[in-house]
């Protein structure tokens, strides 16, 4: 109990020491920096401390929710196990479907840019099916893929392939009429006016999807696997360890899948801000 | 309403014609002809008369103001110059071809009522857009955006994004874009309408200074009385409903400009002539 | 200025009948449509087609290609279903069976619903309190809005089978642990646009509101409030959409008896692809019907606020 009592001590003291940075005044544009990354940190570590005063205070049984530290024993141990896993499931399903659906959708948004009829037919359906539970087609592409990871990456395929096209034919009439006005006073052809004017214009758009999908990917990925796996990838693990209830082994892959994620959308999202630098929401950030 | 408008035109003629040095070759071609021409939008409410009936010559060299209060159809006019609208009746030529045929030789420039500068390109990159387009080898566009820029007094900004200048650098930027591919005809739409007054003086006795040193013909639409006789040659008043030429008056100022010559009594008539104008044509009924 | 003329950038009216279906949406969207229905039938009798030719070859029968067309189109197991077939099958489950049997349709939508709103509900809820917290304390904002957007990043379903079970080791079972699983879904979106929508109101606004030195509480009621409305609608078509996607893999583990979810793990375990197929458009409808419906909340809201477009 007095573990747990401990715990809620630190968590009032970071608290208040939250509350006390970010009333401070940064003199510099580094320190304000520096209070930016620190209070959620904090508050992280916070969250981490008063999960492990928690568990161990009041003694919540190891299957029901194990305390951070033993998780990270887990990981720290069972690293070769994560890493075919995570190359498994990560470094083939979700990176060649991501590649592909995304590609897939972006080159059929720029294939019917020149029809407006099919743009009208095809943009509501794409919206609604970006709605649809689109997961659910994951046991049907195990059985016309088999097990290993292509019916992986075609689940992905599918479930990405849909916002990249909508965001791109919607980012594709981004550009204002007085913007197009001047392309046509220089007697620019289709390929010019695309080219310079809007796929430039797209690109807020373009990323937007790319990291909706970057999301949506690693979570296709997971999900398809607990449809049939050959013995080796993260929803694999994940689906046969909770059965044999070493939920430390479930929360150190949800651990590595986490990072993954996180580390995967960072990425687009740096990229975003070098290829977008000059968009208004970007410049203000 | 035919008639008189052809009156107005030739009283025009006879009264300042001989004053206008533009045209003292007699034989110079004109480089805007339009005679009877008429547009008719056809809208939800039914078909608006944006043009009607109207007859006008630019000849070589001109500086001619379009004047008239919104929806009397001089941006629609600079528009189907530029080919950015088709009519729906009458004829007109630019350079004694069609617009469409003017457009594809690239035969005018055109400046928007906003800068339309891409943010993703630098202002160099900009006024570089129209070359690239027109396939000009790479030495050549630098040695024009040099001259282009310092024209509009510019250099040593080229390589800021268009966002870090202020408005009126902004639209400087945009004319420098239009004078770079060197086309005889300016065609500008209020370039100066969002900009504030003490900015505007100095574009204004900038562009006069350029158009001299050029001897570009610009069509140049606004609605203030008094940039319209600073700048012109020939004012054609507008009126709406539909959209006509009310009266065509031909400058008598010199071509030195000074920006106090606007508390002369000479120009003081003038801009009275062109009042009268806009009220003869605008009742408030 | 000239933007104002009436006479620039009116569209064309298209006064005939036909161009007006061309220029419209639903005649493009039926085409779409159907044109997918043929390429579905197409691929189903290119999928299937292996199968039939070896049951023909050892039937040792002679076979014509309208023969392959009909036979490729009614198979048991095909690898693609055609169309028809699916859509006899969700006729066969949902009309033929009393709706509380386990083999109806519509007894595992129900199944699958309830829990989705049950969610999505509280997930709602939950996600209107905190957003309300992160927009009236610095502290919390700074903490909490990082985390809260991080969290969006990670795969946050790959924990549905493991909430599922640990909630039934604790004696938690039923439509309770599928809720959570939606309702941690919908909360995020949820959470992030609330917070966009109660900081939307601009600088001027809010200081009106403090010319008549109103309240924090006057202030958020008659303006943080309404003006978070439409973000929240917006956000609350996608958490709508995540919910059921939520429940349905909250289905998945554990050998769950019931639900859209099982449906589909049954069918593959099984290899009843017809089964499948309907159990997925069981759920398209449900998504759909579910969209459609906070989106026509939306609407009215936005017309009895006078803020219909």
């Amino acid at each position: 109990m007095s573990v747990f009592l401990l715990a809620v001590l630190f968590w009032l003291a970071a608290w208040a020491f939250n509350e006390w940075l970010v009333r401070r005044q940064p003199e510099s544009r580094t320190q304000a920096r520096l209070i930016g990354i620190a209070v959620p940190l904090i508050f992280g570590v916070t969250l981490l401390v008063l999960w492990e005063g928690a568990v161990r205070g009041f003694e919540v049984p190891f299957v029901l929710l194990p305390p951070p530290s033993a998780i990270w024993e887990r990981l720290i141990n069972s690293l070769p196990i994560l890493w075919a896993d995570f190359r498994q499931t990560f470094l083939k399903a979700v990176l060649a479907g991501y590649v592909l659906g995304c590609g897939s959708g972006f080159l059929v948004a720029i294939l019917i840019d020149r029809s407006p009829f099919l743009q009208r037919g095809l943009l509501p359906l794409g919206n609604f099916v970006s709605a649809l539970p689109v997961i659910g087609v994951a046991p049907i592409m195990v059985m016309w893929f088999g097990f290993d990871w292509p019916s992986k990456a075609a689940v992905v395929i599918i479930m990405t392939f849909f916002p990249m096209l909508v965001n791109t034919v919607q980012g594709l009439t981004a550009a204002s009429s007085m913007e197009r006005d001047l392309m046509r006073t220089y007697a620019a052809g289709y390929w010019q006016t695309l080219f310079k004017l809007r796929l430039p214009a797209a690109g807020p758009f373009i990323f937007n999807a790319l990291k909706i999908n970057s999301t949506l990917a690693l979570i296709g990925a997971i999900v398809a696997e607990f449809f049939g796996t050959p013995i080796v990838g993260m929803g694999f693990r994940i689906s046969t360890e909770v059965g044999r209830m070493n939920i430390d082994m479930v929360w150190a892959e949800i651990a590595v899948a986490a990072l993954a994620g996180s580390v995967f959308y960072g990425v687009v999202a740096l990229v975003e801000r070098a290829a977008t630098f000059w968009h208004p929401s970007i410049r203000a950030g | 309403m035919r008639d008189s408008s052809a009156a107005i035109r030739q009283e025009a003629t006879a009264g300042d014609g001989a004053a206008l040095p533009a045209e003292a070759g007699a034989g110079a071609r004109s480089v805007v002809e339009a005679k009877g021409l008429g547009l008719t939008f056809q809208t939800g409410d039914g078909p608006v008369r944006a043009l009607a009936d109207v007859d006008l010559s630019i000849g070589r060299g001109e500086f001619v103001s379009f004047i008239g209060p919104s929806g009397c159809g001089k941006t629609t006019f600079l528009r189907v110059i530029a080919d950015l609208e088709q009519p729906t009746a009458g004829s007109i030529t630019v350079n004694g071809m069609t617009p469409q045929e003017a457009r594809r030789r690239r035969a005018y420039g055109y400046v928007f009522q906003a800068p339309a500068l891409y943010p993703w390109r630098t202002i160099e990159k900009n006024v570089a857009l129209p070359l690239e387009i027109m396939g000009i080898a790479r030495a050549e566009q630098r040695q024009r955006i040099a001259r282009v820029l310092e024209l509009v007094d510019l250099k040593g900004f080229g390589n800021k994004f268009p966002w870090q200048l202020s408005g009126g650098m902004q639209q400087r930027a945009s004319i420098a874009r239009a004078l770079a591919f060197d086309a005889d005809l300016l065609l500008m739409d209020e370039p100066f309408g969002a900009l504030d007054e003490i900015v505007r003086d100095h574009l204004n006795e900038q562009l006069l200074k350029l158009w001299e040193r050029t001897t570009k013909t610009i069509c140049f639409v606004t609605h203030s009385i008094p940039e319209a006789v600073y700048l012109s040659t020939k004012i054609v008043v507008m009126s709406p409903r539909p959209g006509r030429v009310t009266d065509i008056i031909d400058s008598t100022l010199p071509k030195e400009r000074p920006l106090d010559i606007r508390e002369s009594p000479e120009f003081l008539k003038i801009a009275h002539r062109v009042r009268e104008g806009l009220r003869a044509g605008h009742s408030y009924e | 200025m000239a933007a104002l003329d009436p006479a620039a950038n009116v569209p064309t009216a298209r006064p005939t009948l036909g161009a007006r279906l061309v220029a419209g949406k639903t005649f493009p969207i039926l085409t779409v449509v159907v044109a997918l229905v043929a390429l579905w039938y197409a691929f189903a009798v290119y999928l299937n087609a292996p199968w039939q030719l070896d049951r023909y070859a050892k039937a040792e029968r002679e076979w014509t290609a309208g023969e392959l067309v009909r036979d490729t189109l009614n198979q048991e197991r095909p690898v693609l279903p055609s169309p028809h077939q699916v859509v006899a099958e969700i006729w066969k489950t949902t009309v033929d069976v009393r709706p509380t049997s386990k083999r109806s349709l519509v007894y595992h939508g129900w199944v699958t619903l309830s829990s989705t709103l049950l969610g999505f509900a509280i997930g709602t809820v939950l996600g209107i309190l905190l957003a309300v917290g992160i927009v009236h304390n610095r502290a919390m904002d700074k903490s909490v809005m990082p985390w809260v957007i991080a969290s969006q990043t990670i795969p946050i379903l790959a924990i549905a089978p493991m909430i599922i079970v640990v909630l039934n080791a604790i004696g938690l079972s039923g439509i309770l642990p599928k809720a959570l699983i939606s309702t941690y879904l919908s909360f995020f979106p949820v959470v992030v646009g609330m917070v966009k929508g109660l900081r939307s109101p601009e600088a001027i606004q809010l200081d009106l509101m403090r010319t008549y030195s109103a309240g924090a509480g006057q202030v958020f009621w008659k303006l943080r409030w309404p003006s978070a409305l439409p973000y929240l609608f917006t956000s609350m078509k996608v958490a709508v959409a995540i919910s059921l996607v939520g429940a349905i893999v909250g289905e998945l583990p554990t050998g769950a008896v019931a639900g859209l979810g099982a449906r589909l793990l049954a069918g593959s375990y099984y290899g009843q692809t017809v089964q499948i197929w309907a159990a997925l458009f069981a759920a398209a409808a449900i998504a759909a019907v579910l969209v459609m419906a906070v989106g026509f909340a939306h609407g009215l809201v936005l017309k009895r606020m006078g803020m219909a477009r």
